[in-house]
């Protein structure tokens, strides 16, 4: 049976230290003598005591208790959790990079702002927009950005009545949040039997209080979404502006740019489909781009060129402001720009056409034991439903903890809220096929245990270090931090 | 094409095409309109190989003058302080940085407890009684802090002090336009905030009264005056707070903050030309269900074992959706991690000591400084920081600085124009005796 394992907490001993700091140089100096005796705290923050071997112990003890990309396969959809190639870190880490000062003066940073340039550079001709900001440190924080840029742009127009943002009932869950935070009220427009946005239900809810609408192409069930085209007129012709969630771009880089499909405001996620990485759930970077009637409100400042080199632009008196300290998570964008630099046109054609195979490939060997509720060729994922297995009274979520024990991390479950029992797959092109189908026998052994031997699904995982944690109990009665 | 990161190989597909009964990968893209299909290749730079990459990105790299070469001056919210090596052996296990975020508990028990152990780490260090698993960074942190007070008094009107880091109030204004709130700013004198013009301001109506502890200028900002102003009627007070600090000074939450923020940058994590730095957030238990972001939280499983989890996710956006509290997803996870080893290598002794020797380096600098005639304009307790009024601009100062290697302090005049000619001097434990006597003999003519 497997251990608690302790908290760094518990093994820490009075006596002990992890560290080490340069000798005091300079004169010593009482701090009663400069700081007021109220301020100068009386209880010492409770934090641990112990030896750097203890710490290395302790991490890599959790560290096993963990699973990436690099443990296993991690079909995560609408997340992308492709290799993190090993030459990124060792770019991110380089002093030139590492250990810059965001308040440098210009000449001495001319390295840094023309990477940044470059991937600006890169990342326009990839989403085929006029100008792209590094600002949002996230996904999420990238779509508030291209929303308030909308309302700033709806704004100058004297249009002041704009106050909906339109998402697919398909959408992420960021997408609705983001809008709210930008002000906006949202609106759900319906999804077809065909998993594509309804196009008379997309005419009904448009109208002039539109300000955007929020679309992720291929959308998050993996199925592109077609009517482009005619879905921009429609929101174009009132008035509003198309907006690109770019989680899913994996799926059709160098086959389709949102930009030629109408779209005005795109973010990326490079922490997905320019392997920020992940990180244990970030930090990510969520870069934006915009056609060119959006420029001017791009955030403040703006890396550009000119006559001597390099330089951040702050006259910009339309800008919507700062969205974050300093140009955005530069460390991830130097990964995603050493990405792309590593794979070149011909590399990043050949991901997403890998990424769309395997996903196809794997959707194909499983619709025979799972319910397949959109029967077409998918993109980079694809969902299933657990309808079936659910009548055997085995659930996703039986489903999705079973694989635990293959050594695998299960697919999202749950998501897109439209399909029951839902499960969405997302290989990415890093996958062999023999990986690809591993998970694949195991996803069909897991169907017949829910035939044949469904308490092995339902109790499962069996083999990891816990078991089914008590979720309810957690949120009742919140434990949040160690106590003595 | 054969790539290192592309397995497949021409027999696997051909496999593959016939299991899903296709000719080619090219029919798996019939469904995008040729309308909108890209028929080129993208027009960006050829593929480089690992080896001739590596050389040009050294070389890029080498363009920007660093601050493990020339001794910096510079602070304003990044600092340049010791990292143990521990900590990027940690962060660069890959069970944790090629991870997401840890949806599956059983298999995530890893991050969840360190989450865990961080969020305890800045509570212990603010005083507070939850802090969340991590925000973008620290200016982002404050926006929501203003947002989060805003929804839960149902006021409008926000007040921050003047003597708040210039970027985070940006970011704040910008924060501030999606919900329409009202961003004042409340003036500073002799480097803190002005409580008359504060009182002066307070009214029914306000939602939050922000002040940074120190502030930008490095001065330690009076809280306990402080604190029974921003009470006044329903207001909310709220800190942000450089955690480092907080290894020598009184936390805000002894002060009665209900909601601190900041940036964990100073705990393990490079200056990065400004990011990925790492947000924290802490509340009193009050305002638990209203928090931004994640929480991992303590149980057990069916066997009795203890473990962690995602908790109090009806906040959270996957759930909530418009109603969320917040909109951020993924957040700074790694960097969470990397000041937890920071904070867990310093520990409860080298936390403090490193904070004092923060403190006597700082002001054996600003001594010298006074020593050779310069006007240090705010007289009252300081951190790390401190400003000095030049007699010609900063920028050139700096310049002549650059020449001899070194990176000189801020340039105040940039966001204060009543502060023209003044330098922002931030000194870290790494400065020598000897770099900050040949900064402030660099400097010696420039007094005003
Ligand atoms: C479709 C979609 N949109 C938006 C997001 C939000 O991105 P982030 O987590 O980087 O904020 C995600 C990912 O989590 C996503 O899958």
């Amino acid at each position: 049976m497997h251990k608690d394992q302790p908290l760094i907490f518990e093994i820490s001993k009075p006596g002990r230290i992890g560290y080490s700091l340069p000798e005091l140089d300079v004169p010593a100096l009482n701090v009663e003598e400069v700081i007021p005796a109220d301020y100068i705290r009386t209880e010492e923050p409770e934090l641990p005591e112990v030896s750097e071997l203890d710490i290395m112990r302790h991490y890599t003890a959790l560290s096993k208790r963990n699973h990436g990309v690099d443990s296993g396969f991690y079909p995560l959809g609408s997340c992308t959790m492709k290799y993190n190639p090993k030459i990124n870190e060792n770019v991110a880490r380089l002093s030139g990079f590492a250990h810059i000062h965001p308040l440098q003066p210009e000449e001495t940073v001319q390295g840094a702002l023309e990477l940044m340039y470059d991937l600006q550079e890169h990342l326009k001709e990839i989403t085929g927009m006029d100008a792209v900001t590094l600002q949002p440190a996230a996904g999420a924080h990238g779509e508030w950005t291209g929303l308030m840029m909308i309302r700033a742009y709806h704004e100058a127009n004297g249009d002041y009545n704009r106050t909906k943002v339109i998402v697919p009932d398909t959408a992420h869950g960021t997408n609705p949040a983001s809008a709210t935070v930008a002000g906006f009220e949202t609106i759900t427009v319906k999804s077809t039997e065909e998993g594509l946005v309804d196009l008379d239900d997309l005419r009904r809810v448009v109208g002039p209080d539109t300000a955007a609408l929020m679309l992720t192409n291929p959308n998050t069930l993996g199925l592109f979404e077609e009517n482009i085209l005619e879905m921009a007129k429609i929101v174009h012709d009132a008035g509003g502006k198309l907006y690109y969630d770019g989680a899913n771009l994996n799926a059709v880089l160098s086959k389709a740019r949102p930009g030629d499909m109408g779209f005005d405001v795109v973010h990326l996620n490079l922490h997905k489909t320019f392997t920020g990485p992940h990180g244990g759930g970030g930090p990510g970077s969520g870069p934006v781009g915009v056609k060119a009637e959006l420029i001017p409100f791009l955030p403040k400042p703006v890396v550009s060129k000119g006559e001597n080199g390099y330089y951040l632009d702050y006259d910009r008196p339309q800008a919507i402001g700062r969205v974050k300290p300093f140009y955005g998570n530069f460390g991830i964008n130097v990964r995603a720009y050493t990405y792309i630099r590593s794979m070149g046109p011909d590399g990043l054609k050949a991901v997403s056409e890998y990424a769309v195979l395997n996903a196809n490939y794997m959707m194909r060997r499983l619709a025979e034991y799972y319910d397949l509720p959109y029967d077409r060729h998918c993109k980079h994922e694809f969902v299933l439903s657990g309808k079936r297995q659910k009548k055997l009274g085995v659930r996703t979520l039986d489903i999705a903890k079973r694989l635990l024990d293959f050594g695998y991390h299960p697919p999202t479950i749950y998501f897109p809220l439209i399909v029951e029992e839902c499960m969405m797959i997302e290989p990415t092109e890093t996958e062999s096929k023999e990986t690809l189908d591993a998970f694949i026998e195991a996803m069909i052994q897991i169907a017949k245990e829910a035939e044949e031997n469904p308490e092995i699904v339902q109790e499962a995982p069996h083999t990891t270090v816990v078991k089914r944690l008590d979720e309810t109990t957690a949120a009742r009665k919140p434990i949040l931090r160690y106590q003595k | 094409m054969l790539h290192r990161y592309l397995p497949m190989t021409e027999e696997d597909k051909q496999e593959m095409l016939k299991t899903i009964g296709v000719q080619s990968i090219d029919e798996l893209f019939s469904d995008i309109p040729e309308s909108v299909r890209f028929n080129r290749d993208y027009n960006i730079k050829k593929a480089k190989s690992e080896s001739e990459l590596m050389k040009e990105l050294t070389a890029l790299a080498e363009k920007n003058m660093h601050m493990k070469k020339h001794p910096s001056f510079l602070g304003a919210g990044v600092y340049d302080h010791y990292i143990p090596a521990i900590v990027d052996h940690v962060i660069s296990r890959s069970e944790f940085y090629t991870a997401y975020t840890p949806y599956q508990p059983e298999i995530s028990q890893g991050e969840l407890q360190a989450i865990f152990e961080f969020q305890t780490m800045i509570c212990e260090l603010t005083g507070m009684d939850v802090a969340n698993s991590s925000m973008y960074d620290g200016g982002t942190a404050l926006a929501e802090a203003a947002l989060l007070s805003a929804g839960h008094t149902k006021n409008k009107k926000v007040l921050v002090s003047k003597a708040v880091h210039p970027e985070y109030r940006d970011v704040l204004k910008t924060y501030a336009k999606g919900p329409g709130l009202e961003v004042v700013e409340i003036p500073f004198k002799n480097g803190v905030t002005d409580l008359e013009a504060l009182q002066a301001e307070m009214d029914e109506q306000v939602a939050c009264v922000i002040v940074q502890y120190p502030n930008f200028f490095g001065q330690i900002e009076p809280l306990k005056e402080i604190e029974p102003i921003a009470h006044t009627g329903k207001s909310m007070f709220v800190v942000a707070s450089n955690p480092l600090a907080l290894g020598i000074l009184t936390p805000p939450g002894t002060f009665g903050a209900d909601i601190v923020v900041g940036d964990v940058q100073p705990f393990g994590i490079p200056a990065q030309f400004g990011g990925p730095h790492c947000g924290y957030f802490a509340v009193k238990s009050a305002l638990m269900r209203k928090i931004p972001g994640r929480l991992v939280g303590q149980t057990t499983d069916e066997e009795g074992r203890r473990g962690f989890v995602l908790t109090l996710q009806a906040r959270e956006q996957h759930i909530r959706r418009d109603k969320a509290t917040s909109n951020i997803c993924s957040n700074q996870a790694l960097n969470a991690l990397a000041a937890s080893v920071a904070m867990t290598a310093l520990g409860k002794r080298g936390v403090k000591e490193m904070a004092i020797m923060n403190i006597q380096k700082a002001h054996y600098a600003k001594n010298a400084f006074v020593e050779h005639g310069f006007d240090v304009p705010f007289t009252g307790p300081f951190f790390n920081e401190f400003v000095v009024k030049l007699n010609k601009s900063v920028k050139e100062v700096n310049k002549r600085l650059l020449e001899k290697g070194i990176i000189g302090g801020y340039d105040v005049g940039r966001d204060y124009p009543e502060l023209e000619n003044h330098m922002l001097v931030a000194v870290t434990e790494l400065r020598t005796k000897e770099e900050i006597d040949t900064f402030v003999k660099e400097l010696g003519d420039c007094h005003a």
